[in-house]
């Protein structure tokens, strides 16, 4: 299974190592998956789905209260496929969640988020869940 | 062909206009075109401010801007348009302190303002604010041979109205949001259909009709409110007339169409842009074939993608100018040869720019 961090993977790489040199695998470290397994992670990936699109509408702090579905229904006119990209108006290619704070600091007038703030990973599960099926186009103006 | 001024340009008329008290003589020649046998005359066309309360005395700026930005721009227009309307949704969440505040900042337009109401200034206390301070929400008027109506097309069933939400509050937040799962499609309803065919039962089928509703009496896209769920009956109503002229608001984006004798246009927000509904690819939409979109917006920029319109009756049919800030403006006029709205600069898809492809 992987994991997140690198050093998790090194440890479960040992592990398994060690169970291969002891003759027998440990089920919770392979990178073996039921499908409850995918259901469960599909479950947890929805669930942060569904945490984005309410930060989406309205969830999300706002100094001025105008939220991203006021000029984004369905998050349209936001094309995760195309990032990241250059984008003209910073003059260098940039990753989607910095646009996202563009238009946090200056149509919502608010502070910016770190962009491995969970509130700025959900809401870029939701807009990259509202684009599915679309292939993807790296540097597409 | 005649290429649409573009606002810089535009401006700088007005203010040589009022530096030297000359008319602008580019507008004059688009106002009445040259064999116009009809008496010539435009109306400015405002419409979506959104105005928004944040607390106290405090409103969102962006849209305070826009619309004082369009009413500053309308009234440099000479000739003068003969009057103005505003296509609805002054306020975001129906309050009192918005409209007022709105129709403050509109009070500096020079004419006579007319008022279509928007479901954002209706859904709060059903308009009862709107009407106190504007009169009907339906009506009709006369105005050199030409007949307009006035309809509200935003209504919708009673049990949405009076018995799902628990404060008025409540079902004003859920109107307001235009992807809403929980929404409920427009309509102009029964009574108000009766209204309309008992006025026109009044007009020679040969006077040209112009009809303002907000929502577009036109089934575009449900999932957002693009549409009028009786706009077939609507339609049918105006069969009869030789020309029909339907101008609606709601969209924030240009967007024209022929049915049968009728013609639809859409008017700018003054306060920010809608994507295109077909940019949301998990739902079919029905975008006019006939529309050549607008430009993408720039977010940097925040007036890209609003504006106001002057529209030109001369002919009976109209031609939609569209004053859009740091833009080239567009002009989407009736060709009676081809007998629909076309686009003056960009219907030919050769013509077509870049910045024109939503996706
Ligand atoms: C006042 C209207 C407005 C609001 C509110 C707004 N945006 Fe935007 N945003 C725009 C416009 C206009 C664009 C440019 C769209 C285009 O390229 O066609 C844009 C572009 C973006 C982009 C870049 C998209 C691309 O493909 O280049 C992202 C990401 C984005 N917005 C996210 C958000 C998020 C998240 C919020 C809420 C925090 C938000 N926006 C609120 C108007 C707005
Ligand atoms: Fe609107
Ligand atoms: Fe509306």
């Amino acid at each position: 299974m992987k994991r997140g961090k690198p050093e998790g993977r090194c440890a479960a790489a040992g592990a398994l190592a060690a169970a291969i040199l002891l003759g027998f695998a440990v089920a919770a470290s392979a990178d073996e998956f039921t499908r409850q397994d995918l259901e469960r992670w599909q479950g947890e990936y929805m669930a942060v789905v569904k945490k984005g699109e309410a930060l989406f509408h309205g969830g999300l702090k706002s100094t001025n209260t105008v939220s991203c579905d006021q000029c984004h229904p369905d998050a349209a006119d936001i094309h995760p496929e195309t990032y990241p990209k250059f984008q003209r108006q910073l003059g260098r290619v940039a990753v989607l969640g910095e646009m996202i704070n563009w238009c946090i600091m200056n149509p919502l007038q608010s502070k910016p988020l770190a962009l491995d703030d969970p509130r700025m990973v959900a809401l870029q599960a939701y807009i990259t869940f509202e684009r599915r099926g679309v292939a993807l186009a790296p540097g597409k103006h | 062909m005649r290429r649409p001024i573009d606002r810089r340009e535009f401006l700088k008329r007005g203010g040589a206009l009022l530096a030297a008290g000359a008319l602008p003589m580019s507008l004059v020649e688009i106002a009445f075109g040259k064999d116009s046998g009809r008496e010539g005359f435009t109306f400015a066309y405002l419409s979506d401010s959104h105005i928004t309360h944040v607390r106290g005395r405090e409103f969102v700026r962006n849209w305070d801007r826009g619309l004082i930005q369009a009413v500053a721009e309308a009234n440099l227009l000479d000739p003068r348009p003969d009057f103005i309307m505003y296509g609805g949704d002054i306020a975001q969440l129906g309050k009192r302190e918005e409209i007022d505040h709105g129709l403050e900042i509109l009070s500096g337009l020079r004419g006579e303002v007319r008022y279509v109401m928007g479901e954002h200034d209706y859904y709060l206390d059903l308009g009862e604010h709107w009407r106190r301070r504007l009169g009907p929400d339906h009506y009709s008027f006369r105005h050199k041979g030409v007949q307009f109506i006035v309809l509200n097309s935003i209504l919708t069933d009673d049990d949405w109205t009076h018995r799902r939400w628990p404060s008025a509050a409540e079902r004003m937040h859920q109107m307001a949001r235009l992807d809403n799962p929980q929404g409920s499609p427009f309509m102009v309803g029964e009574a108000q259909r009766a209204w309309l065919r008992g006025e026109l039962e009044k007009v020679d089928t040969d006077t040209p009709l112009v009809v303002f509703s907000h929502s577009p009496l036109q089934k575009i896209y449900k999932g957002w409110n693009f549409w009028t769920d009786d706009a077939e009956q609507v339609q049918a109503l105006l069969k009869p007339f030789r020309k029909v002229t339907v101008l609606y608001g709601h969209v924030h984006q240009i967007q024209y169409n022929q049915i049968g004798n009728i013609s639809f246009h859409s008017v700018m927000a003054t306060a920010w842009p809608w994507p295109y509904p077909q940019s949301f690819v998990q739902s079919p939409s029905h975008l006019p074939k006939l529309t050549v979109p607008m430009d993408r917006a720039n977010p940097f920029f925040e007036r890209d993608g609003t504006g106001w319109q002057f529209i030109d009756l001369h002919t009976g049919n109209a031609d939609v100018h569209y004053l859009l800030p740091d833009n080239r403006n567009r002009v989407v006029a009736y060709d009676t040869a081809a007998g629909h709205p076309v686009d003056r600069e960009y219907q030919d898809p050769k013509r077509r720019i870049p910045p024109q492809t939503r996706y």
